[in-house]
């Protein structure tokens, strides 16, 4: 088998991995490769040609593809090598990647670090556990998606979403653009998954009703979906017998959560956070592996690329300073690590761990909070004690929250093992 | 003219062709569905029961305990997924011990070998996640796990091979006692046929009725599944049935052949012969069934598909493998429910003795070709294997879907070779691409592209499997 040596091996080519592989080059570290499974960079954002993204990095509203391509062009630019079609079907702890593609057969790398940006999956039927039959029209979102927006074909034109999540809000109104026959959302939740921009840009722009503690309880058709039963649920999300209502339809599309493709680094032993399904990073963003690092999707699902292009970064710097060290033959004199803590309110937070000795600056921290709340103050707690807090007026689930811990505090407090953030009470 | 006309592409159906095919007679298989293994053979445990179950003297006994002992050999030849892991009926409480025994007694007089009773705490040791309250388990060594889908492909593949042709998205809309030959009206075309062999699974009744006066009467009896990602596969190593009923062998929890969790089924007898789908009700009841086994079941979220299927259920309770006595030469293979799939590998011989008289039982014929090289499962094979896989042809290199890890090569070797997938779902059986834990998010554009590159289909006219389960 074919084996060569990289300093910083980056699986995954999407908006994580590229900003990754720009970070690592611009620390200064030129051997970097972005292993990328599709035929072209860009992930996922290749089928998202709605507009939104680009806010925060760009200043400007861009596509999906546009703001896949600057990123690309600036890959291009730095020639910074990629390879296409290429599967990475095995990681080992000691970082020795093992891929696959076309030309090289299979084929072995030995990295001096990892940046780990495979993204994310959506939640299946199955996992949701609809009853019914199982018949041809039953999309996630994002499949959907490809279809219209790369594969140019509709999948359906009477359509019903289950889920409130941001694709399939955005596919809510593609479909409706698109002539379909969009008759519901229905979201299982008493609140959106989705961002507040896109109910109000995706569905009541175009009338879309949105049914909230509502969720699909039987899928009639033999072989094409022939209609869905939609019933209201209780507060422990169970159906209420008397509330199920028919909706005739031929296409039923799903947008019930995203999950993070962690099955790669689960084999190689990298520890996983039970709530983000994603590892469990330090402030650098490296993993319980040494050398291996996380970002975007694959660590914790967001909400806007920008944050991930930000995060991605992140990783890439400590990927490339973890190599400049390895080579430098450094080790760190000060090895303490501090617990970050998810408080009330709070579902988790990324980092999960920081190590003060590593800190140049601030630490953000980016978190979401377990359901909608109004005029909340959110506290960072040393050790249990308030330190201070923000108020917000609206908080939800749906739009990720961030909050910087100062390094100022982190040397006013050495000794602290768990700084927490969640709600004041 | 046709020597023989075998209705049904089931495993029971697949499995009398493929033993046909031994002979130099013509033989033709007639299904209403677009591929092979599309009725009960497609939705059911995939366990190769060890043949403890059945009344001692019942047809289900007979063929159960031969199919086992035949199973391994087969997969070898047919190249298919088998294990034997070995199988546990447990017991939670005394006096569910005398049912233990007479389970051992019944396996001993059917032949069954090696089973012994073991105490809780044996049977903890040898499955660590047993439910802490069983007193008592039969241990049967010979039980194991197959893949139904690979099976039935198998053995029609091995069939078509040796000359049996396929008849697919033909239903059986009549079959007519001619004298010296049945007439078999399909929607699509008429067969004349010396020998008619009726596999038509849960419609064996009906397609039984048209030529004979003989009672039969076949009940579809509903048993829903659910499906749990690998990461829970080895939760168990047996197959862990509970103490049979009324209704059959009960809920049971088992690996699947490739790694997976399933467990299931229930027991609804239904009227509608159509009625594939789940139910709350039902998934929650083999759920809550299969948490008696075990403990700590997989959280829900670990569900990866759930899926129903329908038992063949004659009123008799055993397997009608015969001639009915008003009808010559039409012989049924009806009431294959449990253990039919274990009973595959000897169906097949058992009716062809039926059918060769008929014919003055010829002698097989020379160029029969016995052996059958399945799709590589490019994932499972070893460095030095892929290797010179991808050598020979690089489309093995190129992953198409991401969970199972199956390979372009793969699923072009699907499309190719005899009776090779059209649909979705023949893709899907044959090299597991969708089966995962993303269920065909990801590939399903990129195996549709595939299949329309391949056969020349238009995106918007492929198939999911049905005539009507037009994808797009």
């Amino acid at each position: 088998m074919y084996c060569r040596e990289t300093d910083v091996v980056i699986i995954g080519g999407g908006p994580a991995g590229l900003a990754a592989a720009l970070a690592v080059k611009a620390a200064g570290v030129e051997s970097v490769l972005i292993l990328e499974r599709d035929t072209q960079l860009g992930g996922i954002l290749n089928q998202c040609i709605h507009n939104g993204f680009g806010l925060h990095t760009f200043k400007e509203e861009l596509t999906g593809p546009e703001y896949a391509a600057r990123f690309i062009k600036r890959v291009l630019d730095e020639k910074i090598e990629y390879m296409l079609e290429t599967m990475v079907v095995d990681l080992k702890s000691d970082r020795t990647v093992v891929a696959m593609n076309r030309k090289e057969g299979l084929f072995s790398i030995k990295a001096g670090a990892v940046v780990l940006a495979m993204g994310c999956r959506e939640r299946p039927r199955g996992a949701l556990g609809i009853p019914g039959f199982r018949p041809a029209g039953i999309f996630t979102a994002g499949t959907a998606q490809r279809f219209v927006n790369v594969e140019g074909i509709m999948p359906g034109s009477e359509v019903v979403i289950l889920g409130s999540g941001d694709i399939g809000l955005i596919m809510a109104r593609r479909m409706t653009l698109e002539g379909a026959h969009v008759k519901l959302v229905a979201e299982l939740m008493p609140y959106s998954g989705g961002l507040k921009r896109n109910i109000a840009q995706c569905l009541n722009d175009y009338n879309i009703p949105l049914k909230l503690s509502h969720t699909v309880v039987d899928i009639k058709g033999k072989e094409r979906v022939e209609g869905v039963t939609i019933a209201e649920v209780d507060e422990r999300l169970k159906p209420i017998p008397g509330t199920e209502e028919f909706y005739p339809c031929d296409t039923l599309l799903l947008s019930c959560g995203l999950i993070p493709e962690n099955e790669l680094s689960g084999s190689a032993g990298v520890a996983l956070s039970p709530v983000t399904g994603g590892a469990v990073v330090d402030n650098t963003l490296e993993t319980s592996i040494p050398g291996v690092f996380a970002c975007g999707n694959v660590l914790h699902v967001h909400d806007l690329v920008d944050y991930v292009s930000e995060e991605a970064e992140n990783a890439g710097r400590g990927a490339a300073e973890y190599v400049k060290g390895q080579k430098a033959g450094i080790v760190p004199e000060d090895d303490t690590v501090m617990e970050m803590k998810a408080g009330k309110g709070v579902r988790y937070t990324v980092p999960a761990k920081i190590r003060p000795a590593t800190v140049k600056k601030d630490v953000l921290v980016r978190f979401r909070v377990d359901n909608n709340y109004k005029d909340v103050s959110i506290g960072v707690f040393y050790d249990g004690r308030l330190e201070r807090s923000v108020k917000k007026r609206t908080v939800a689930p749906g739009e990720m929250e961030e909050l910087r811990i100062r390094k100022e505090e982190l040397d006013k407090y050495p000794e602290v093992k768990e700084i927490t953030i969640g709600f004041v009470e | 003219m046709v020597d023989v006309c075998i209705i049904g592409a089931g495993v029971a159906g697949c499995s009398v062709a493929r033993e046909l095919s031994k002979y130099s007679l013509r033989t033709v298989v007639v299904e209403k569905a677009p591929d092979v293994c599309e009725g009960t053979s497609k939705a059911n445990s995939g366990i190769v029961h060890a043949g403890f179950d059945a009344e001692p003297g019942s047809l289900k006994a007979k063929l159960n305990v031969a199919g086992n002992a035949k199973m391994e050999e087969l997969s070898k030849e047919l190249d298919f997924s088998f294990r034997r892991n070995g199988s546990m009926v447990i017991c939670k409480d005394e006096a569910g011990v005398a049912t233990l025994e007479r389970l051992l007694e019944r396996g001993n007089v059917n032949g069954v070998p090696g089973m012994s009773i073991i105490t809780g705490d044996e049977a903890r040791k040898l499955e660590p996640n047993l439910s802490s309250g069983v007193v008592a388990a039969l241990l049967v060594p010979t039980g194991g796990i197959v893949c139904p889908f690979e099976l039935t492909i198998a053995l029609a593949e091995n069939a078509n091979v040796n000359g049996v042709e396929f008849m697919f998205d033909n239903e059986v809309t009549e079959v007519s006692n001619e004298g010296d030959h049945y007439r078999v009206e399909t929607d699509k075309q008429t067969i004349e046929a010396k020998v008619v062999i009726n596999a038509a699974g849960v419609y064996a009744d009906k397609i039984h009725r048209m030529v004979s006066q003989e009672p039969m009467n076949i009940t579809a009896r509903r048993g829903e599944y659910c499906l749990y990602d690998k990461q829970c596969g080895q939760m168990v190593d047996h197959t862990i049935f509970q103490l049979p009923n009324a209704f059959g062998k009960g809920v049971l929890v088992t690996p699947t052949v490739h790694g997976n969790l399933l467990i299931g089924p229930t027991a609804d007898d239904i009227p509608d012969k159509e009625a594939t789908n789940t139910t709350a009700e039902g998934m929650n009841r083999a759920r809550e069934k299969a948490a008696e086994s075990v403990e700590h079941m997989p959280a829900n979220r670990l569900m990866i598909t759930s899926f129903s299927g329908l038992r063949a259920h004659e009123d008799g309770d055993d397997f009608i493998i015969g001639e009915p006595d008003d009808a010559e030469n039409f012989i049924d293979v009806a009431g294959i429910e449990s253990p039919g799939l274990s009973c595959a590998p000897v169906i097949g011989e058992f009716v062809a003795e039926m059918v060769l008289p008929a014919f003055g039982n010829p002698k097989q014929k020379e160029n029969f070709i016995g052996k059958r090289t399945g799709i590589p499962h490019v994932s499972q094979l070893s460095e030095e294997e892929r290797e010179a896989l991808i050598k020979e042809n690089s489309a093995y290199s190129v992953i198409v879907c991401r969970c199972e890890m199956i390979t372009e090569g793969e699923i072009l070797d699907a499309i190719h070779r005899p009776l090779g997938a059209k649909t979705m779902d023949g893709i899907k059986r044959r090299t597991r691409a969708g089966m995962g834990r993303c269920q065909a998010g990801f590939c399903t554009p990129r195996t549709m592209e595939l299949i329309s590159r391949e056969l020349g289909i238009p995106m918007e006219h492929i198939l999911k499997s049905g005539r009507r389960s037009h994808v797009l």
